[in-house]
């Protein structure tokens, strides 16, 4: 016990190591991957990230231009921000909030117009990617 | 004297995993341990049905928290030899920082709850402290302090700038200057080796034929590391397993202790030979054969099995974790030894449970 009185000494004159959280935070490193949002004005719903997204948890619908996102089933990969065309989505470097109820991340943008040929598989992405999903199952 | 059977766990306070186990006790003392799996099972492995091999990545990662880089990077390490993809030297050097970061982590973690089990609550907020420089790192290299997902089939995501490493370097040389104040509380002290030495011994042949795995293995005087083997960069840097030959709970911890400061000098290495260069190719295809893959976790040898059928899903992914190797030479630690030491010898083959039961 002996080896530890110079620690011990120290630990009782010198700093905190803790911060006294809530009233002082530490501000998050630039890198840090927190709060997903999307620019909407410049999203062109191709639904690349709610494709790439290992939760699953965006969804983007084309006809209506709605991006929505599930913060709580999302894991903070930064897959959907790799896998985006426009850059257009970013993560905040910012801690999370608690919150006290479930929340989705809704944003409203203008549609692409549609081109001359008009596609019909503008499904639900979740739904598509379940249809997909049981391809190999069935086999 | 009557048996009594007592039920230890899942939930316990000493116990920061939800093991159970039924301890049949003659007078305090354990006859017979019989271990009970299943509180934590998520089923990841099924997963691979509906998550094409990519979107793999980010659950393996989640078998295990505090593994989960090395559990990528073994995955991805599986799925380029599958491919015939051969990654940048960058990208090898790379993963070797952040395991070893990992690695260190890890150990600091274990250490600091191996002390609050036998009761030394100051060195446990000591070891806590000095890993929060560790998490520091991990968050402003990689995004994220615990689950750092920095793999990708074919490389790496993140970089590491030269001010960063710098920085790495230097914050490592104060985790070590502090940790090695601890060194001598940690193991000389009189009251840590009265709780740990001669207690919960393996020897070396049960090690061995109950395949054991990791700290536990080389507490017990095996000499067997899977780092080893030389993947990603470890072919180029030096290092030696940590052994010890005691095969008790003081053992494991000074196997945990010198091979934290060997990944601190790992790390050192590392980014010492640090080649410049690209750190991820573009790959194409799907994987198709089976592979398996061997890594060294903190707590020991990770093994994968990987089966690819051409399409984007993976027929099976196989995990088996550490701990799984580790619960058999832990039932044959228990008997003998007194109830009160019951959590300091579970403790010391760093139990795991939602990695065991993925
Ligand atoms: S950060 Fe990851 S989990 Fe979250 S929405 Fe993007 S891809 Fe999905
Ligand atoms: S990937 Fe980018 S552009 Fe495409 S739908 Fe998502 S946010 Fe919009």
């Amino acid at each position: 016990m002996a080896f530890m009185t110079t620690n011990v000494l120290k630990n009782l004159v010198g700093r905190y190591s803790t911060r006294l959280y809530p009233i002082t935070t530490r501000a998050a490193f630039d890198a840090y991957r927190g709060e997903l949002y999307n620019e909407i004005e410049k999203c062109i719903f191709c639904q690349n990230c709610a494709r790439k997204c290992p939760s699953q948890c965006i969804s983007v619908d084309k006809e209506i231009g709605t991006w929505v996102c599930d913060p709580f089933a999302c894991v903070y990969c930064g897959l959907c921000v790799e896998a985006c065309p426009v850059n257009c989505l970013h993560m905040k470097s910012a801690w999370r909030h608690v919150a006290t109820g479930r929340e989705m991340i809704e944003m409203q943008g203008t549609p692409p117009k549609p081109k001359k040929k008009k596609t019909e598989d503008a499904a639900a992405p979740a739904e598509d990617a379940e249809a997909k999903a049981k391809k190999p199952a069935k086999k | 004297m009557p048996r009594t059977i007592i039920p230890f766990g899942p939930q316990h306070p000493v116990l920061p995993e939800p093991i159970h186990l039924k301890l049949v006790v003659e007078d305090e003392i354990v006859t017979e341990a019989l271990p009970q799996l299943g509180y934590v099972h998520r089923g990841l492995e099924k997963l691979t049905e509906i998550r094409d091999y990519n979107q793999m990545i980010q659950i393996v990662e989640r078998v295990c928290g505090i593994c989960s880089k090395i559990h990528a990077m073994c995955y991805c390490q599986g799925i380029e030899q599958m491919m015939g993809i051969e990654i940048p030297e960058r990208a090898k050097y790379l993963r070797v920082i952040w395991s070893e970061l990992h690695r260190i982590h890890s150990h600091l973690l274990w250490l600091g709850l191996f002390a609050d089990a036998f009761g030394f609550e100051s060195v446990f907020m000591q070891f806590w402290r000095i890993r929060e420089k560790i998490m520091d790192i991990n968050e402003a290299t990689a995004g994220n302090r615990v689950i750092v997902s920095v793999n990708v089939v074919g490389g790496t995501r993140a970089d590491l700038t030269p001010e960063q490493c710098s920085w790495i370097l230097t914050e490592l040389d104060k985790v070590e200057a502090e940790f090695k104040k601890l060194q001598k509380v940690m193991l000389d002290d009189y009251t840590v080796k009265k709780r740990t030495v001669g207690i919960g011994v393996l020897t070396r042949e049960q090690a061995y034929s109950l395949g054991a795995a990791g700290p536990t293995l080389r507490g017990s005087g095996v000499a067997q590391d899977m780092r080893q083997l030389k993947y990603a960069a470890f072919d180029s840097l030096d290092f030696e397993p940590v052994v010890e030959t005691g095969g008790d709970c003081y053992s494991r911890s000074k196997v945990r202790f010198l091979e934290t400061l060997q990944s601190i000098d790992l790390v050192r290495q590392a980014i010492a030979r640090l080649p410049m260069g690209e750190t991820a190719v573009k790959v194409k295809g799907n994987p198709e054969g089976e592979v398996d893959m061997r890594v060294e976790q903190p707590r020991g040898e990770l093994f994968y099995y990987l089966k690819g059928n051409g399409t984007k899903f993976m027929e099976r992914v196989r995990i088996r974790t550490p701990t799984f190797a580790n619960i058999p030479p832990l039932l044959a630690m228990l008997p003998g030894i007194e109830l009160a030491d019951v959590p300091v010898v579970v403790l010391s083959i760093d139990p795991c449970i939602s990695c065991t039961e993925r």
